[in-house]
């Protein structure tokens, strides 16, 4: 590289001398940043998304290589977001990707100090016989008068509102069938 | 939502997001919209471009107030004085949009001659019986038009299985009101109308009646408001409301979480009514949610109350059958008429071909509610040993719910547990390190309760649809495969029914028919064998003889149609999913039609007939949007009309129609079964068809309007477990709000695990004023102690003038402010600002009452282990809370 070339490549007489007078573009590359490439142009594929926080319903694009989101983006084409998403809906590849998320059955046993691992379809297995049970137990079929009430009061659950309408949906509908009745979310507004 | 339901007949927003650019002005009350709905929050930026005027009612100045055009501070708690003052200088000024209110609303109702205001009875309304807390709302009803199945019809009997410890201190109804998240209170027949509005007992004079002393100075006693501030806001939102402009409310928590908080919804719907600003561009009121999916999650609802579709859960004593259980429920006329074609299509959708005409459907499967068996109530019964088992998925009540520790104490109580989510919550380790290990309160080993831990999968694991704030139901497509043993809860609860199914074949015990005759069957894709969330959306959808249903006008009640949610019917028209539609904004209309799907029938604006006056025409050509194409003989314009589409304007129902045949040509609240908005609401509020100002139930001053101070159907357990600061306390002097954070979401279990949230918002703090933080010694950065009568928590301090004290009944009150987003799990930790709220529920909907209570505030940390009981019990004596019994 001769003096003149490398005075010229100096990025503040690029920035002085062309039409990158801001310095935010050409004028500040050097080689290694122009050899970068966004993870979303090497993505395997875009799939279309909504942010999980909040009920504003952001459009995301979530960008996929092998096998693993690598970024997490808006979607210009959503009516309501044009685009934008707020800091927890950027931040939400974190949420998907976290290093402390759990991806294992975890097993506390009745007035034991620490966790203990535990298959998944062992611990389906004993959640079904323990609701089996329970409910068999705390049920009631009339109350005083004779009414039917076709249920149990040992049984609740709690959550609903991040979740899909599709789950609501089998929630509701098993907890009714199992005559659970004790049933809450957030959405008391 | 009964607020909303109540008054227009759906507890949905009316409106959508984009649709406030049309606002003429805008006043955002009881949310701090630019922190919490941040991106929605362009759309009002955007109408600020055009011209209108922002207008931000909130104890706080925050983000939004920085860019409103109008900051009015108020005493948190007191809203209903400030809109009640605003319903009354429209009124006494006769500033309301005269034709769309005597078209359009029930102002010219004729009421019953027994009817009692609270001016009348010093804060009660006729109908109060003082043993149970609840009213009879015989007098509330229009003359000669009875009404039924009002929120607090269904009382219990007094002890039936309650939970609670003292029979006399609750009324335990159930929270019918939710059922009016679709299709308003039932009246048995149409009223009488004056349409001079000059009968004295008309809803126009009543309600005159009722709000006149709702005046700028009350305003300035109660709220701490200065009258010319009040005058500017009264000005920008009269002069902006009309037939050629238009005023858009909106509201988030900020308004429900109270013990009158279904009553404040109700003061701006009768507001918004008043000034015609409803169902048309620029108008409404929009509720704005803090979940994806909390609107879905009421209307295909994980709630105790009601089943899909806002069909209510029957009640033991007065639904024996489905004859009886549809006559109570559907009005006569209005769309909930059809209520038993919903009915029979969600229990086909439930039970398949098990469900028959010769067996009522299977409606006796249907487990039946005597009472509140909300959250709270659970949580009681759990503390007594009654309720054995608890899913918690997506939430954590451990930190997120009010009185944290009554819920810790519940959960230590249980036979087991099944903790459902991303990460290792407060609420899936509380045996292990919650705060009451620390204080010797709890050991570890004491604890019972078998805990199962289950991953969850991710939205971008899993194909599923939210339904956001504007009813709008959005698609999001699986993107990658779930890691481990992480699930969604579709496969959770698919499984474990499968699972129970199978441990149950061959059962002969009829209490297990309704799970071996359940309808089951959503395939089985890939590896992991994930049910089809597309099939489980068709269910939802509804079918008929010839295939998937378009609309829920289909439905019908002899069992040849099933729907699992009649409102959601038209969400797979043509087989195709339109939830996943996904046209660019840019290339469709502002309305954007082909965007998702809205519920009901891609409705966008809803009651958005009321956009076109009476004949039919479009009130000015500025604000256009739906109207009668005489030409064409149909409703036409920019959105679905939210009306049958070829009913003509001039239409009259004849004297026994029934369900929308009932409805006028002009009437356009489809659902309500008079087809008008409610200024005075007959039937569908336990607490008073009117709203009326109450102050919170912690509260530093007395009601500057009644000797009834608070409201005296509101749900409280005063409780070893939930001691109430005692009304007006020296020891709790200042009132303390509790709010979000942009970088947060709500108890923190999807927010304080991530680095980037944690960097931005790392620690938990509290926001005092200059004067306060110098009257109790705290400095900006250094700890303070914030104590009410159910703990003490430390938090940093923020001392900042935007925090102002204000004057209120001659004295100054000071405010503390807490985000809620804490607890002691995560990367960003801290104590959980609900630890200090007791549990106190608005009688409607059973919401707790987060955002006014009392409290004291000094220097430092809190005393850490035992310490702190000492601590706690000290400043009980101090303030008179009761130490035993209840
Ligand atoms: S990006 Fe922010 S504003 Fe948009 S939905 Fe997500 S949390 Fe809400």
């Amino acid at each position: 590289m001769g003096a003149r070339q490398w005075f010229l490549g100096w990025p503040v007489v690029r920035q002085a001398t062309g039409p990158d007078k801001l310095g935010r573009g050409a004028a500040v590359q050097s080689q290694r940043s122009a050899a970068l490439t966004p993870r979303t142009s090497t993505a395997d594929k875009v799939v279309k998304s909504v942010c999980p926080y909040c009920a504003v319903g952001c459009g995301q694009q979530v960008f996929v290589k092998d096998g693993e989101v690598t970024q997490i983006e808006g979607d210009p084409n959503s009516p309501i977001s044009r685009g934008r998403l707020c800091p927890k809906g950027s931040a939400s590849k974190q949420l998907v990707t976290s290093p402390s998320r759990i991806s294992e059955v975890l097993y506390r046993r009745p007035h034991g100090t620490d966790w203990e691992r535990l298959p998944l379809d062992k611990a389906m297995d004993m959640i079904a016989d323990r609701v089996i049970k329970t409910r068999r137990e705390v049920w009631q079929d009339t109350n005083d008068d004779g009414c039917t009430l076709r249920r149990t009061m040992g049984i609740a659950s709690l959550g609903g509102a991040t979740l899909d309408n599709e789950e609501n949906y089998l929630m509701k509908k098993l907890y009714t069938a199992l005559g659970a009745v004790q049933i809450e979310n957030q959405a008391r507004i | 939502m009964p607020g909303l339901g109540t008054s227009f007949g759906r507890g949905g927003a009316t409106t959508f997001q984009q649709d406030l650019q049309n606002a003429d002005c805008i006043v955002i009350q009881g949310s701090n919209m630019a922190e919490c709905h941040p991106v929605g929050f362009q759309w009002v930026m955007e109408a600020k471009r055009r011209g209108a005027k922002i207008i931000h009612v909130d104890p706080r100045f925050t983000r939004t107030s920085a860019v409103a055009d109008v900051h009015v501070p108020l005493r948190a708690g007191s809203d209903i004085v400030f809109l009640g003052a605003l319903v009354n200088h429209v009124l006494q000024n006769e500033l309301d949009f005269r034709e769309y209110v005597v078209a359009y609303t029930n102002a010219s109702a004729i009421l019953r001659d027994d009817y009692a205001d609270p001016e009348d009875l010093d804060g009660l309304f006729s109908g109060f019986d003082k043993d149970n807390r609840t009213y009879d709302h015989t007098t509330w009803a229009y003359e000669d038009a009875e009404a039924a199945a009002a929120a607090g019809d269904r009382q219990d009997h007094p002890g039936d299985d309650h939970p609670g410890d003292h029979g006399g201190e609750q009324h335990g109804e159930t929270a019918r009101s939710e059922s009016y998240g679709s299709g308003g209170a039932t009246m048995r027949a149409k009223p009488h109308h004056d349409p001079t509005l000059q009968h004295p007992r008309c809803v126009y004079q009543v309600l005159k009646r009722h709000f006149a002393r709702y005046t700028p100075e009350l305003v300035q006693d109660v709220c701490g408001v200065p009258p010319e501030l009040f005058a500017e806001v009264a000005d920008a939102v009269t002069r902006n409301s009309g037939r050629e402009r238009t005023t858009a409310f909106c509201y988030a928590v900020g308004w429900t979480q109270h013990t009158v908080g279904a009553q404040y919804i109700r003061t701006a719907s009768i507001l918004q009514s008043l000034l015609g600003n409803i169902g048309r561009p620029g108008g409404g009121i929009l509720a704005l949610r803090g979940h994806a999916s909390i609107q879905g999650s009421t209307d295909i609802p994980t709630l105790f109350n009601i089943l899909p579709g806002y069909i209510p859960m029957p009640h033991a004593e007065k639904h024996l059958d489905l004859d009886r259980f549809v006559a109570e429920d559907s009005g006569k006329t209005g769309f909930w008429g059809n209520m038993r074609a919903y009915t029979v299509s969600l229990l086909k959708a439930y039970w398949g071909e098990h469900a028959t005409a010769t067996n009522d459907y299977c409606f006796d499967y249907l487990p039946r509610i005597t009472g509140n068996h909300g959250t709270y109530d659970t949580v009681m019964r759990q503390i007594k040993g009654e309720c054995k088992g608890y899913f918690v998925v997506g939430e954590n009540p451990a930190v997120g719910s009010a009185n944290a520790k009554m819920q810790r104490l519940g959960m230590a109580n249980l036979d087991w547990l099944v903790v459902r989510d991303f990460q290792l919550i407060e609420s899936a380790t509380f045996w292990k390190d919650g705060p009451e290990i620390e204080t010797g309160e709890l050991t570890t080993e004491e604890i019972a309760t078998e805990v199962f831990f289950l991953p969850a999968a991710a939205h971008t694991e899993k194909d599923g649809s939210f339904t956001n704030t504007q009813r709008l139901l959005q698609w999001h497509h699986k993107a990658v495969e779930p890691p481990g043993e992480a699930r969604s809860e579709l496969w959770f609860y698919y499984h474990l029914g499968k699972i129970i199914r199978e441990k149950l074949a061959g059962s002969t015990d009829v209490r297990d028919r309704p799970l071996l005759d359940l309808a089951w069957d959503y395939g089985e894709e890939g590896p992991l064998a994930e049910p089809s969330a597309d099939l489980v959306l068709a269910e939802i959808n509804g079918s008929g003889p010839d295939g998937p249903l378009s609309s829920y006008t289909e439905l019908k009640d002899d069992g040849s149609t099933s729907s699992g949610c009649w409102i959601y019917c038209g969400v797979r028209a043509e087989g195709v999913n339109q939830a996943a539609r996904r046209k660019p904004g840019k290339e469709q209309t502002w309305v954007a039609p082909e965007w998702g799907w809205a519920w009901p029938a891609n409705r966008r604006i809803l009651y958005n007939r009321a956009s076109a006056d009476p004949d039919g025409n479009p009130w000015s050509e500025r604000k256009r949007y739906v109207w009668w194409d005489a030409e064409e003989e149909k409703w036409t314009g920019a959105d679905v009309p939210d009306f049958e589409p070829t009913k003509r304007p001039d239409y009259e129902p004849p004297v026994d129609a029934r369900a929308q045949d009932g409805i006028g040509g002009a009437e356009p609240f489809i659902m309500q079964t008079d087809g008008r908005a409610w200024l005075f609401a007959p039937a569908g509020l336990a607490d008073g068809p009117m709203p009326t100002h109450y102050e919170p139930f912690e509260s530093p001053v007395d009601n500057a309007l009644y000797g009834q101070r608070e409201n005296p159907t509101r749900e409280a357990y005063d409780r070893p477990d939930n001691r109430y600061n005692p009304a007006g306390s020296d020891v709790f002097p200042f009132v303390f709000t509790t709010y979000r954070l942009t970088e947060h979401h709500t108890a923190g279990g999807m927010s304080r695990t991530l680095p980037y949230l944690s960097e931005l918002q790392p620690e938990f703090f509290c926001e005092v004023s200059p004067a306060l933080a110098e009257q109790r010694g705290l400095e900006h950065m250094g700890w303070a102690t914030i104590v009410s009568a159910r703990t003490a928590i430390e938090a940093r301090v923020l001392v900042t003038e935007r925090m102002k004290p204000l004057r209120v009944r001659g004295r100054i009150i000071h405010q503390v402010g807490l985000p809620y987003h804490w607890g002691p799990n995560g990367l960003s930790t801290g104590d959980a600002a609900n630890e200090l709220l007791s549990v106190v529920l608005d009688p409607n909907v059973h919401i707790q009452e987060a955002k006014a209570a009392t409290c004291d505030i000094r220097p430092g940390r809190r005393p850490r282990g035992p310490g702190l009981l000492t601590f706690m019990d000290d400043y009980r004596r101090r303030a008179g809370v009761p130490e035993e019994g209840p």
